[in-house]
């Protein structure tokens, strides 16, 4: 009889840090203390607090587990699982509080204010059961919304039901999901019809899908049959990058388990329906997550996009009317058949129902995922959930939408996060990338670095997209380079526009919105880099210069030994009150590394 | 999966599995397990309450852990019951027979076994 659960981590962050050594440990360990009929071990998709990986939770406690080593194991198997004492030192604590006062108040997971914080729907399964267990996920009401709309409900009844729960499209522009289905579901039963899955998670910081792939697998299975029942296709694809080995593995081994306890292929639940599904890999392209790209590239051929209309509702895989959504869409169907859509527009702002999940990543203390209702404040996600910026740090603003959208500055840290308010600020809700910066990342650099990925990443087709993204970086890099001239500005801003406008798909007409964003609430940096050649934020290196004060240098020459530039050199001056000449930075030699600036105990070298 | 019964099936058979990662249980039945509960007989306690609990039909309402020394070692083995609203009710010197009994009396029947708590150990 077992007693007690060790719940593993076996998300992608996890695994990296070493949690399959630590559950094989677990194993070892508990078969050494004789406990292998009390204890199980079981790992589990992601816990979303990726920052203190490997983690670890003990049920029926729940106690919290962080940064978990191999050499951990035996002490919490001896303590707590056999003697039940809680290996404080190990117990994550988010109160500031010391570790033994925090013991009691914290040693459990679900009353940490990360956790407390969050109203998880799409992520509910993710770090609560095993992935590989199609019966972990039937236990926890899996499967059962299948059943409910095979027996009970008509296609018809299916759609209105995702239209009245106001579910929109969580990979990036927000379209109404019912709508979509709606879209595609006439004549059924009369041509060929297709469900496919957006899972090539691009935007760089964003892993939700992934994580929904690696720690929730049937819920997306589930939720694809579904749309296959409401507009008559028999046939799915979930197209995911081949750089997500974990989440193409997990998804694989569900879908054989469905298809062997017959929840896939024919006759399901003996209503005569069938559906069947497949995984197709993606080579990593980030113009592949753009939908018609996407669909293209299922078909064997270049990932590119084609124009829209034809929407691929009309015409869309292999010319046939297909849905296309995104994994944490489909993760909210499932719950919103059992649960109602009365009881999902409950939740969420008047335009933006449900939840959404965020990646936080950047200048902040929680790395990982969140999920919170829709409405809740950039500064609820940032301070209480996400812990707030280390090192003491000014919170300067936060990316959201990755590359596709934009800044929100300080000021505005207290906005509602929506679809619309996002957009009403000049970014966009995106996939749920949050990138939170602090007074050290310098607003033109941040520009420069998306745009420098869509460059990348364009895959040519149309000229705009192509040539004018091209054009934009290389104003950007001579604005931080020191050449910039006011003009400049003016000229990103008409060319971001006509890139906006004329581009043929969502990649370059989002593609400028880092630099319009930034443009926007930043204009002062830029301009500081043009006019005073200075880089606010110490960033951009060809503007930043490093100085010694000959009257504070005592001429010891430590930062001399560090310079791998040999730029440091001494001088003939020797400052009042000191016995050895000073140093001095040959400007034309450094190569603005900082190494120096650590060395010199004196404060004698500045950096601006 | 030929019907919805084969799926409920499936689900009320696992269910018991993993409802002790749910919380929200409504009573706690806690065993003390430091060296000194252990020598004294700890471990067939503990496993007696987590068999019972199955047995009788118990799991998702009850939940048994474990905790360390509670500085009582002489009454070892110590088992704590925790409720809702109610008072801690403290076994002493419990053995996997004792613990049956209180499963059923107490757990399930509502009503504290006087004579293996810790006032009545104290009296005696």
């Amino acid at each position: 009889m077992i007693r007690a659960h060790v719940l593993c981590c076996g998300g992608t962050g996890c695994t990296s840090s070493g949690s399959p050594k630590i559950q094989d440990a677990f194993r070892a360990e508990i078969e050494k203390n004789g406990l292998q009929d009390e204890i199980k071990v079981v790992q589990t998709g992601c816990f979303g607090l990726c920052a203190l990986g490997p983690v670890v939770i003990i049920y029926p406690d729940g106690t919290f587990y962080s940064n978990v080593t191999e050499n951990d194991v035996a002490e919490i198997v001896s303590e707590h699982l056999l003697k039940g004492r809680v290996v404080e030192r190990l117990v994550y604590n988010d109160t500031g509080a010391a570790a033994g006062e925090a013991e009691e108040a914290h040693a459990s997971l679900n009353d940490t204010i990360f956790y407390k914080s969050q109203h998880r729907l799409a992520l509910r399964n993710c770090g609560v059961i095993n992935p590989e267990n199609i019966e972990e996920y039937i236990a926890m009401d899996g499967y059962a919304a299948l059943g409910k709309v095979l027996t009970e409900m008509t296609p018809d009844e299916v759609i209105q039901t995702i239209l009245d729960s106001g579910l929109r499209g969580r990979g990036g522009a927000g379209f109404p999901t019912g709508m979509k289905w709606k879209f595609a579901s006439g004549n059924r039963g009369n041509v060929q019809k297709y469900v496919c899955c957006n899972a090539d998670e691009g935007d760089p910081g964003a892993f939700m899908d992934r994580s929904i792939l690696e720690g929730d697998p049937h819920a997306l299975i589930e939720a694809m049959a579904i749309a296959g029942y409401a507009i008559g296709a028999n046939q799915g694809y979930v197209y995911v990058r081949a750089e997500y080995p974990i989440a193409v593995k997990r998804l694989q081994i569900a879908i054989d388990q469905a298809k062997e306890y017959g929840l896939l292929g024919q006759d399901i639940f003996g209503t005569g329906f069938e559906f069947d599904l497949g995984i197709r890999l993606g080579a990593g392209a980030f113009v592949c997550g753009e939908e018609t790209a996407l669909m293209t590239s299922i078909e064997g051929k270049r990932g590119e996009p084609r124009p829209r209309p034809p929407f691929p509702a009309v015409k869309g895989l292999f010319d046939r009317p297909t849905v296309l959504n995104n994994v944490e869409t489909y993760a909210n169907i499932p719950q919103i058949i059992l649960h109602g859509p009365e009881w999902f527009s409950s939740i969420g702002t008047e335009k933006s129902k449900g939840t959404k999940v965020f990646a936080l990543g950047g200048k902040i203390k929680n790395t990982g995922l969140v999920e919170v209702p829709m409405g809740t404040t950039l500064r609820h996600i940032i301070e209480e959930i996400g812990g707030g910026i280390p090192n003491g740090k000014k919170f300067k603003a936060a990316q959201t939408g990755g590359p596709s959208g934009g800044c929100i500055p300080a000021h505005l840290i207290d906005t509602p996060i929506d679809y619309d308010n996002l957009l009403e600020i000049g970014s966009m809700m995106g996939s749920g990338g949050l990138i939170v910066m602090d007074e050290d990342n310098c607003m033109v650099d941040i520009a420069r670095f998306f745009l420098d990925f869509t460059v990348d990443e364009s895959c040519g087709k149309c000229t705009p997209c192509r040539v004018g993204t091209k054009r934009l970086l290389e104003i950007l890099d001579k604005i931080i380079s020191g050449n910039g001239e006011l003009e400049d500005l003016d000229r990103l801003e008409e060319l971001a526009n006509y890139i906006k406008s004329a581009s043929l798909c969502g990649l370059g007409q989002t593609a400028p919105n880092p630099v319009l964003s930034t443009l926007r609430y930043f204009r002062d940096e830029y301009v500081a880099h043009i006019v005073d050649k200075k880089c606010p934020a110490g960033v951009c290196k060809k503007l930043v210069q490093f100085t010694i004060d000959a009257d504070k240098c005592i001429g010891c020459g430590m930062c001399a030994k560090q310079c791998p530039a040999t730029a440091i050199a001494r001088t003939d001056y020797v400052a009042p009150g000191h016995k050895l000449a000073s140093f001095a930075i040959d400007p034309k030699k450094c190569v603005k590394c900082g190494a120096c600036l650590p060395t010199c105990k004196f404060k004698a070298i500045s950096k601006q | 999966m030929k019907s919805l019964a084969e799926l409920a099936a499936i689900r009320e058979k696992m269910k018991d599995k993993i409802v002790l990662r749910e919380g929200g249980n409504d009573i706690r039945i806690v065993v003390g397990m430091a060296t000194c509960g252990i020598a004294a007989g700890a471990r067939p306690v503990l496993n007696a309450f987590v068999e019972g609990v199955d047995k009788e039909g118990l799991n998702g309402k009850v939940v048994v852990s474990q905790t360390g020394c509670i500085g009582i070692c002489q009454y070892e083995p110590v088992v704590e019951v925790f409720e809702a609203g109610k008072e801690k009710v403290t076994y002493v010197k419990m053995t996997a027979e004792k613990a049956e009994k209180v499963l059923k009396e107490h757990i399930k029947g509502g009503k504290v076994v006087q004579e293996y708590t810790i006032a009545n150990a104290k009296n005696a």
